[in-house]
């Protein structure tokens, strides 16, 4: 064998490998343009179903469907609904509402947005066949009981409440009367739909169609999704931006470098190790922004467990943390502690519900928790894969174990979807980590999903007839105002029970290139795409 | 040959059938719920997960899905993953990146490893072995995600000479950096295990017969010398390049490389047996034809080598 095989052999490998890796080479760009506007570059998660808005109740999905769709409403910064495709929403007893659609709406398809558009849209998915995950929302329509029954197949195809009066009117009739349905209307949950999209299901998952400022473009799996600007789209503002694209990473460590170099346009939430000392303020200066957003961090108890039965033990441990240190050491000061069960940001909200229950108060925590006769260590349980979940239930323990004197230990779960897991199933035996960002600015949707008996997101047991009572009168209350006493008046019920312990209110921190100028967030906590400009 | 590479070949088949099981097995195994993102922080409603689990089969047994899914496999299908997208699409996106990265590592490590080791071989001991040895003692004690984030925030964030991500569909440049800190561990090993071979081999026969056939030095060293002591060198590169292929996850996190690793581990993550064992199955070819690759060239490198 002479070596020059050897080495004829090795080039050819070698040689062909570059050519392999040379194909489809060369860059996508950021600059892509819609009659010369600049493309921007937003931070984004791979959705975790098609983009239908029916079917998307996680943040990867909600926020391209947002830019490619708009609402009957809108949200402001204070979570006040504001007409965006309606032109009036008027209902004389709050229970039977006239919808009326303001001219000039149309899809990217061409085709015009009707009062069919959002009935046929709102029937589709509630109706149980469909299978299609907001269908929960549309439950106070009169005849969604019969679309989706508890048990058994749908008796029919449309929900009795909703009718068609001319193209651009519709009337919608709920079970009772409801002071907040305005406010629900903002949710992806309730955008229209063209009517391709019930010809042919499949195909407008391939290719998504809107009526909002964007329209879609492209999707590549695990890279990105890409939309044009709309030129017809029924808004008032003019859009600066031409194109918008969505592009995904793995891990917001990675997406943070990019903005800093400017190599990404927009971060929407700063990873938790550059928030120490408030590095991203240095490596991002003129270019972050802290904002409180409508959320809010919880640690629950498994009222399950006879151990935790008892309200006044938990009112002690609620005192026994010290909120003020956890926001300093962890959240550098950047959010609020939480005074009650309603995060600040929700229409309706009274301040400093809670007061000293929800205080550092080491001698009353001791005095009653010693009372309680608690006994063996206390738990604290977290999934640890994301935020900084892992540090500020630690910092909790740590206060716990201080004021109270018993040993308190940090019990980590690797992956949310396990921790999810043992919540749903009721496994945890210790107290648990919970949260809550609102999507539809009302108390109710603080309130009810998470505390009422039986509902989904009520894992730890808490039942109180009473509070269950006040939820359901604020619900079918005659006026927002009235609705909102009633639900102040179950937060103190709550308060009492004390079945989490409120820790803070949240705040997104947020950074940008300096490509970009007047950047907002939206209620939503997302970019507002409506308003920013680009300065090249 | 031909009926040794085809024996090697066979033995594809059990290795596969085994592996895909077990890995199958495996992410099934895990605890958590693959449909627990869905739907956000809140519940998903019973109709929307009923239907979600039929549409994947995962209400039947854990051996008639594998039956299923090696079924059609066999037929070239890769099936979906639970957000509804094709396997098949997902890997041909993610594996050329893989690959130009992986060849990208391979080329540093093997020319920098390789050109280390006979430069510090052929004088054992001296300054530039120290050196050397220093250096590669340094590497293999860093770990790759310490160098890949160093690496990226100095040269990424704070002198800005290259974006610290790499592109959607990247160059051959835009991988020379993740390439470096990828290969970095092997190129260390590559260095020393030139060295010494060189080194034992210098005072072989062969040596010094070649020498005293009056040929020059470079011949001696080039042809005869290198081309010896490269067979352990060769092993490994071979065996690291199925590795490579595979074992790029911390790599490909860091400088968001939409390759085979970031495909894994977030499927790992959101237990999507599916993709994971798609992706392991070539992984595991890969590896298979890759040591394949290797045994033949020792029979090229040297005659004395028989495949039988």
């Amino acid at each position: 064998m002479r070596s020059t095989r050897v080495a004829a052999l090795l080039a050819l490998s070698l040689s062909s490998a570059l050519v392999l890796s040379a194909c489809g080479g060369g860059g996508g760009g950021t600059t892509g343009d819609a009659q010369g506007a600049p493309t921007i570059s937003v931070y984004g998660t791979e959705p975790e179903n098609a983009l239908l808005p029916g079917n998307t109740r996680e943040v990867g999905g909600s926020k391209i469907l947002d830019a490619l769709w708009s609402g009957l409403v809108d949200y402001n910064q204070q979570g006040e609904p504001e007409n965006a495709v309606a032109e009036s929403i008027e209902s004389p007893d709050s229970q039977n509402w006239t919808i009326r659609i303001e001219e000039g709406w149309t899809f990217h398809d061409g085709t015009p947005v009707t009062a069919t558009s959002f009935v046929d849209a709102w029937n589709f998915v509630a109706l149980k066949t469909n299978a299609q995950s907001s269908s929960d929302f549309f439950s106070n329509i009169a005849g969604f009981d019969q679309v989706n029954p508890a048990e058994g197949e749908p008796t029919a195809q449309a929900m009795s409440g909703l009718r068609v009066v001319d193209d651009r009117t519709f009337t919608v009739a709920l079970t009772a009367p409801s002071p907040i349905f305005v406010s629900t209307l903002g949710d992806v949950a309730f955008y229209p739909m063209p009517e391709s999209f019930f010809a042919d299901p499949a195909a407008f998952e391939a290719n998504p169609i809107g009526n909002g400022p964007f329209r879609y473009e492209a999707r590549v799996p695990d890279q990105n999704v890409t939309v044009t600007r709309f030129e017809e789209w029924g808004g008032e503002q003019p859009v600066s931006v031409g194109g918008v694209e969505f592009r995904f990473y793995a891990d917001s460590e990675a997406a943070y470098q990019d903005v800093v170099s400017g190599n990404l346009d927009f971060l929407e939430s700063i990873p938790g190790s550059f928030l120490i000392d408030n590095l991203y303020q240095q490596d991002l200066a003129d270019r972050n922004g802290n904002q409180p957003y409508a959320g809010i961090n919880t640690m629950t108890f498994p009222i399950y467990d006879q151990r935790y039965a008892d309200p006044q033990l938990r009112q002690a441990i609620s005192m026994a943390v010290d909120r003020e240190a956890i926001i300093n050491n962890v959240y550098n000061g950047l959010v609020q502690p939480a005074t009650g069960f309603v995060p600040e940001g929700v229409p309706g909200k009274v301040d400093d519900q809670c007061g000293e229950l929800c205080t550092f108060s080491p001698e009353r925590a001791k005095q009653q928790f010693d009372a309680s006769g608690f006994t063996g260590p206390i738990e604290l349980i977290s999934n640890v894969d994301s935020a900084i979940n892992r540090e500020w239930m630690q910092a909790a323990c740590v206060s716990i174990s201080n004021t109270l004197g018993v040993p308190c230990n940090f019990v980590p779960v690797p992956t949310f979807s396990e921790f999810l897991d043992q919540r749903r199933a009721e496994t945890l035996t210790g107290i648990y980590r919970t949260g809550w960002v609102v999507s539809t600015p009302t108390m109710d949707y603080v309130l009810r999903p998470q505390y009422t008996t039986g509902a989904a997101n009520n894992n730890s047991g808490y039942t109180n007839p009473r509070f269950d009572d006040l939820v359901d009168q604020g619900s079918t209350a005659a006026t927002a105002e009235e609705a909102n006493a009633l639900w102040a008046e179950a937060e103190r019920v709550l308060i009492q029970d004390m079945p989490s312990v409120v820790i803070n209110d949240q705040s997104a921190q947020f950074g940008w290139s300096p490509r970009l100028q007047n950047v907002e967030l939206t209620y939503g906590r997302e970019l507002d795409l409506e308003s920013v400009t680009v300065q090249e | 040959m031909g009926r040794y590479v085809l024996r090697r070949l066979l033995q594809l088949v059990p290795v596969f059938l085994g592996t895909t099981f077990l890995i199958y097995f495996m992410v099934w195994a895990l605890p958590g719920d693959p449909l627990a993102g869905k739907c956000g922080d809140q519940a998903c409603p019973p109709a929307f997960i009923e239907r979600m689990r039929e549409e994947y089969g995962l209400d039947q047994s854990i051996f008639v899905q594998y039956a299923t899914y090696l079924g059609n496999l066999l037929q070239g299908d890769f099936g979906e993953n639970f957000r509804g997208q094709e396997v098949a699409t997902l890997i041909a996106n993610a594996y050329p990146v893989t690959i130009k990265l992986a060849v990208v590592a391979l080329v540093i490590q093997a020319v920098i490893g390789l050109a280390a080791g006979v430069l510090t071989g052929l004088r054992p001991g001296g300054f530039l072995d120290n050196v050397v040895l220093t250096a590669t003692l340094f590497l293999v004690a860093v770990p790759v995600f310490v160098t890949g984030y160093v690496l990226q925030s100095v040269l990424g964030l704070r002198l800005g000479l290259i974006p610290p991500t790499v592109p959607a569909d990247p160059g051959l440049l835009d991988l020379i950096v993740p390439g470096y800190v990828l290969g970095s561990l092997s190129l260390a090993y590559v260095a020393r295990l030139t060295r010494t071979s060189i080194a034992e081999n210098l005072r072989a026969d062969y040596v010094r017969t070649a020498t005293a056939k009056g040929l020059t030095r470079r011949r001696v060293v080039g042809v005869h010398l290198t081309r010896n002591s490269a067979i352990p060198v060769i092993t490994f590169l071979g065996a690291d390049f199925g590795t490579l292929m595979g074992g790029a996850i911390v790599t490909e996190g860091i400088f968001n490389i939409r390759g085979i690793g970031g495909l894994i581990f977030g499927s790992i993550q959101r237990l999507d047996g599916v993709v994971v064992t798609g992706v392991v199955v070539l992984l595991v070819i890969v590896y298979l034809l890759a040591n394949l690759v290797v045994d033949v060239t020792y029979a090229l490198l040297d005659p004395r080598i028989r495949l039988d």
